[in-house]
């Protein structure tokens, strides 16, 4: 069983974002880069789909060179080898254009299954699982928290939390699922997963290698256009509500909720 | 600079490993042990054991860079008795079996303390003999293939939940260095005595152990290289213990330092916050000017390590530096949280007990000074 994981380098959790001059990204001198959080849920469901199966899982992440240090750590926890996408023309490239680069990388590969993150943690758009699902004509799940291959390999058994309960979908192979928390648990790459990741193959390709057009990539070419990014408002100090008594306090609440708050 | 890829990569795991592995159970860990089999077979497991020590006992072959990117990790541990417990596991107990133990002893107990299958403890401390090492009284006497052993040894690390330590004990009454021996003790030997777990002032999570030997019979081929050679291998065996010492005390006080700008940032005095008087600004600039220059000279350590050269002065100057430093520093920024610092609640306040230990442990100040005026020849 072949298995394809997408992965995006985000900034780590951690990390205070602040806004550029230009007022339409963000400052990226500081930034400590992680894999996505989401991703790594779906290198390890293929990790443990790999060891019970057999196969080979292939790690394909896009971005500037940095991105190679994620690449790695999946290799690290277990992945077999590695594919960056990488091309000065990719800059400023919306969920679209990444989804067809992706596209144009994996294609060709033999494949029975692709995960990704249900989202990318920094901007949240949650779009290029389903596209590239979409551009490689195979079924889209997403959310997955579960995950069952079928004995014979053929089908996939995906859970999906909806509202509370859960959604069983089952679907033919290959399939591309989205991973969302609850999936598993990622293990640590070890010092000898660390020191073995550096002998496994990790190509680097250009759009040119893949056979694109620069024009349709970068900042000029995005359908989506970022207008203007601004901090979350600064949240306001809590009140502290005064009184001798809890009768006091809980009648003073009351108050506040009604004539301050306005929800009561 | 000093680090590459591999490099980030293990801190990233070490990292990890302490943020979900370690920091969210400290707490329980205080008030009763740190479950050291449980731990050490997750660290065996990931490779962390055995970083610098060879492949074929289950080690990595790695240089020291990344055994000291593997102690700072281990620094942000949010009790000191963790990484301590570890270091014996690492630094302390197993370099002697590694560098001067017989192909037996390292398949027999170098491999599964790698692994993470075995707890190891050092057992060099005596109510008689802490850093005067010399006058221990342990006894070890030759009696055809064995050796039996009696005596005692006090502040023993790992020492309730241990599967060997690693001991040290009187060869012969001739007076000098050369009449000692260094042995692998199997706790499960008859004879061997756990008194009790010790109740300390810090590091309370650590098991720290008063041992007794009543007529312990040990195989011969336990020594750890040659009779009498003991005290010299142990000599050696210091100078890793002390420098696992150093990364993490960089590390720690950093640590508090920073959490201690964070309360002074938000802690208004006089309608200002703290942070805004320049004598604590002042003070906070000096430690970290100091911690600067532990790094550095941990670092030169590292590169006379990777040389091959004898760092033995240097190590004894980092370790007598570290001491008074984590200290001055815990009990600085106690001082700066104010009542709040008093309280056991406060992480600060843990810091400052288990930060006391460092000048005591492994050598106290005193020795270190008497080490390094003799290497002057002062």
């Amino acid at each position: 069983m072949n298995i394809i994981v997408l992965l995006k380098q985000v900034p780590d959790t951690e990390t205070q974002i602040k806004i550029a001059p230009d007022g339409k990204s963000i400052v990226t001198d500081d930034i400590k880069w992680i894999m996505n959080p989401y991703d790594e849920f779906g290198v390890e469901e293929a990790l443990r789909i790999k060891e019970k199966f057999g196969g080979e899982v292939t790690v394909v992440g896009l971005g500037p060179k940095r991105v190679t240090e994620s690449i790695r750590t999946a290799l690290a926890m277990g992945a077999d080898k590695g594919i960056l996408i990488t091309d000065d023309a990719l800059e400023g490239s919306d969920s679209l254009a990444v989804a067809k680069a992706i596209t144009a990388a994996v294609k060709d590969l033999d494949y029975d299954l692709i995960f990704t993150g249900q989202r990318g943690i920094d901007d949240d758009m949650g779009v290029v699982g389903a596209s590239v699902a979409e551009l490689l004509g195979i079924p889209n799940i997403s959310l997955g928290i579960k995950v069952e291959i079928s004995e014979d390999q053929k089908t996939v058994t995906v859970n999906r939390p909806v509202e509370g309960q859960t959604l069983v979908i089952e679907s033919s192979l290959p399939a591309l699922i989205t991973a969302q928390k609850g999936l598993n648990e990622p293990r640590y790459a070890s010092l000898p997963g660390i020191m073995k990741a550096k002998r496994k193959p990790l190509e680097e390709k250009s759009l040119a290698d893949l056979g694109l057009d620069a024009s349709e990539f970068g900042t000029e070419a995005r359908k989506v256009k970022i207008l203007e990014l601004t901090p979350p408002p600064e949240r306001a100090a809590g009140k502290i509500i005064e009184g001798e008594t809890p009768q006091e306090k809980a009648a003073e609440l009351a108050r506040l909720l009604h004539e301050e708050a306005k929800v009561l | 600079m000093y680090f590459n890829e591999d490099h980030n990569a293990l801190r990233a795991t070490v990292k990890r490993f302490v943020d979900k592995e370690i920091n969210p159970y400290v707490d329980d860990w205080e008030q009763s042990n740190v479950p050291l089999h449980d731990l050490f077979k997750k660290m065996g497991d990931l490779g962390l054991l055995g970083i610098t020590y060879d492949p074929k006992y289950g080690g990595q072959g790695l240089d020291y860079w990344f055994d000291l990117v593997f102690l700072e990790e281990l620094g942000h541990c949010k009790a000191d008795g963790v990484p301590m417990a570890i270091g014996v596991q690492t630094h302390m107990a197993t370099p002697a079996i590694h560098e001067f133990g017989s192909e037996y002893l390292k398949e027999t107990y170098l491999k599964p303390a790698v692994a993470g299958d075995m707890v190891t403890a050092i057992g060099v401390t005596e109510p008689e003999a802490g850093s005067d090492v010399a006058s221990l009284l342990t006894r070890a006497v030759k009696d055809g293939d064995s050796y039996v052993i009696n005596g005692s040894k006090r502040f023993i690390t790992n020492g309730c939940q241990a599967d060997y330590v690693t001991l040290l004990a009187r060869t012969s009454d001739d007076p000098g260095y050369h009449s000692f021996g260094l042995f692998v003790v199997p706790t499960k030997t008859p004879g061997f005595v756990v008194n009790k777990k010790l109740d300390k002032m810090g590091m309370r999570c650590s098991d720290t152990a008063e041992l007794f030997f009543d007529d312990m019979r040990i195989p011969a081929e336990n020594l750890i290289g040659e009779e009498g050679e003991g005290f010299i291998i142990q000599m050696k065996q210091f100078q890793h213990e002390r420098f696992y010492a150093l990364p993490g005390a960089y590390v720690s006080a950093r640590d508090m330092i920073d959490m201690t700008v964070e309360y002074i940032r938000q802690r208004k005095v006089f309608g200002k916050p703290l942070i805004a008087k320049q004598v604590l600004r002042h003070r906070l600039a000096e430690w970290v000017t100091q911690l600067e220059c532990l790094k550095q000279l941990t670092y030169h350590i590292v590169r006379m390590k990777m040389e091959g050269l004898d760092a033995t002065r240097e190590i004894t100057m980092g370790k007598l530096f570290a001491g008074d430093l984590v200290f001055n520093v815990a009990h600085g920024c106690l001082q700066m949280w104010g009542g709040m610092g008093y309280m056991n609640e406060t992480l600060i306040s843990r810091k400052f007990r288990d930060s006391r230990l460092l000048s005591i442990g492994g050598g106290a100040n005193e020795v270190m000074l008497e080490v390094i005026a003799k290497l002057e020849g002062f």
